[in-house]
């Protein structure tokens, strides 16, 4: 039998025990999982910004023509669920109505009242119907409790992404232990040699650490890229959400919304996790060697 | 240098080092010549491959001093043992090659751990190769090799850095006499180069063949030195 030479790349045959399929795959899986965290969180984050303006005014009460504003103004603020009530600018509620009024609207504006709530009701029907009895004639509009909820909702999902993200990053870890453990054992006999050879932790750390960052970098990469299609795909469902349109063809998704600084990150962020676990797994079991 | 004082070691510690086993070595005490050539006799079991063991760093002593080219184990940060492992070539009594690496990769080992020219490497593992007569079998691997031959690669493997301090344990243990006197040969010859030379044998017939100083272990004692 004979061998290549190995010009010193591979004393310790890692190519062999730390394979270039499991660790890939697994790192190309997990950079999957990441990166819809990720765009989970993008996502999550631009509908509850595009949310937070609706969410600002919770209900608006339109006076009936004639009514006494200042009056139903007090008993509003009066009431415990309401944090402020103001009388909502003519002059914006004039552009408001432009379109369908004209410049010089023949008939009077209405008095509107903005109201912003020290908190959520638990039930927004319920809440319209007391101000209704409290200021007799007012049409209540309580769509803003919606908006405010799926702001809540946005928000959540935000962190749970987050959460999600930090899970992944632990769970690559665990994974990069455990092959790292196995290529150990695999390889005692050689890292015992090559220690009473004179090689240092450092040394016989970096050669594990460089071969897990290589392996999970590229798989990381590759996952990352498979990823991409799927995200633009979601971003297109999401469009008409954030006042865009759904795309017909491919080239059309939107590519450019994906959260392209963060993807970039991960094959590097996934590389330096390996490097680092492998190097402190080695460096935790080389001091057993005297 | 190499000196012992009042040295005992147990085995069962973490990987195998220094523990709570029976002690294996009881005060032993003796200093070694820059430049001279020992036997180590004792019957098997007597503790000769751990002497060994202690004396190139594969192990830490239970208790007692040893001091190695001029480092006290004692004292000796564990950081600074890999500069001196560099310094000392093993013989291992299982040979201990590295069986996915082709022999002349084998070889080669010490020099890359010590970061040399891959120019050097090559020129320096060339040159050994052919001084144990084995440059045919550069790129085999070393289970396609006889005992004897492997026997030679470990020598060629513990003397291709030129170290200060050779240890070899039971080098000719699987070797028919000519094959023996060779390798008997290569060890002389490192010992003229100015090496400092133990081999630890149970080969009678060899050492009167060779005579030189001896210590003579026995259950973990050391019952003569000279
Ligand atoms: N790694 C180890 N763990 C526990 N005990 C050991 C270990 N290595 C050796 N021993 C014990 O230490 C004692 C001395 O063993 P050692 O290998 O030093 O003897 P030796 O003189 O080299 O024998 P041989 O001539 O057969 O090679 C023996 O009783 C052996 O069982
Ligand atoms: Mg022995």
């Amino acid at each position: 039998m004979r061998l290549r030479r190995t010009r010193g790349r591979d004393p310790l045959g890692l190519r062999r025990v730390l394979s270039d399929r499991l660790l890939p795959a697994l790192a190309a899986s997990m950079a999957l999982l990441a990166a819809l965290a990720l765009a989970g969180a993008r996502g999550a984050a631009d509908l509850a910004a595009r949310w937070e303006g609706g969410a600002a005014t919770a209900l608006t009460v339109q006076m009936p023509h004639g009514a006494r504003a200042d009056r139903a103004l007090a008993a509003l603020a009066a009431m415990p669920e309401v944090g402020e009530a103001r009388l909502a600018d003519q002059a914006r509620l004039a552009a408001l109505l432009r379109p369908w009024l004209g410049e010089a609207p023949a008939i009077p504006l209405p008095s509107v009242i903005e109201l912003r709530l020290a908190r959520l009701p638990p039930d927004p029907a319920a809440l319209a119907q007391r101000i209704a009895q409290a200021v007799p004639g007012a049409t209540v509009e309580a769509h803003g409790v919606w908006v405010a909820r799926l702001l809540a909702l946005a928000r959540s999902l935000q962190a749970v992404a987050l959460a999600a993200l930090l899970l992944v990053a632990g769970i690559a870890t665990a994974v990069v232990t455990v092959a790292v453990r196995a290529g150990i054992a695999a390889r005692r006999n050689a890292i015992d040699i090559l220690h009473e050879l004179g090689a240092t932790d450092g040394d016989i750390a970096g050669r594990f650490a460089r071969r897990v960052a290589l392996l999970v970098g590229l798989g990381a990469l590759g996952g990352t890229l498979a990823a991409a299609p799927v995200l633009a795909g979601f971003a297109d469902l999401a469009a008409p959400l954030l006042g865009g349109a759904a795309a017909m063809r491919v080239q059309d998704l939107p590519w450019a919304r994906l959260p392209w600084a963060e993807l970039a990150l991960l094959p590097p962020a996934a590389a330096a996790i390996g490097w680092l676990t492998a190097q402190v797994t080695l460096r935790l079991w080389l001091r057993r060697l005297p | 240098m190499v000196r012992f004082a009042e040295v005992g070691l147990r085995y069962g510690g973490p990987g195998d080092g220094p523990g709570a086993g029976p002690e294996v070595l009881r005060g032993v005490s003796f200093t070694l010549t820059p430049g001279s050539f020992h036997w180590l006799l004792g019957p098997s079991g007597a503790g000769k491959s751990s002497l060994l063991r202690l004396m190139h760093l594969a192990v830490r002593p239970s208790r007692g001093e040893v001091e190695v080219l001029g480092t006290r184990l004692s004292t000796a940060r564990r950081a600074a043992l890999p500069a001196l492992r560099r310094r000392i070539g093993v013989v291992y009594q299982d040979f201990r090659l590295l069986p996915h690496l082709s022999i002349f990769d084998n070889v080669a080992q010490p020099l890359r751990v010590a970061g040399r020219a891959e120019r050097q490497v090559r020129a320096d593992v060339t040159e050994i190769l052919r001084w144990v007569g084995l440059v045919g079998k550069a790129d085999a691997a070393p289970a396609a090799l006889s005992g004897g031959e492997q026997q030679r690669v470990a020598i060629a493997r513990a003397v291709v850095i030129r170290p200060a301090l050779l240890v070899a344990d039971e080098p000719t243990g699987n070797l028919d006499v000519a094959q023996a006197r060779r390798v008997m040969s290569l060890l002389q010859q490192m010992h003229r180069l100015g090496t400092t030379v133990v081999v630890a044998t149970h080969a009678e017939t060899l050492v009167a063949e060779y005579p030189a100083p001896a210590l003579r272990l026995a259950e973990g004692r050391l019952v003569s030195h000279g």
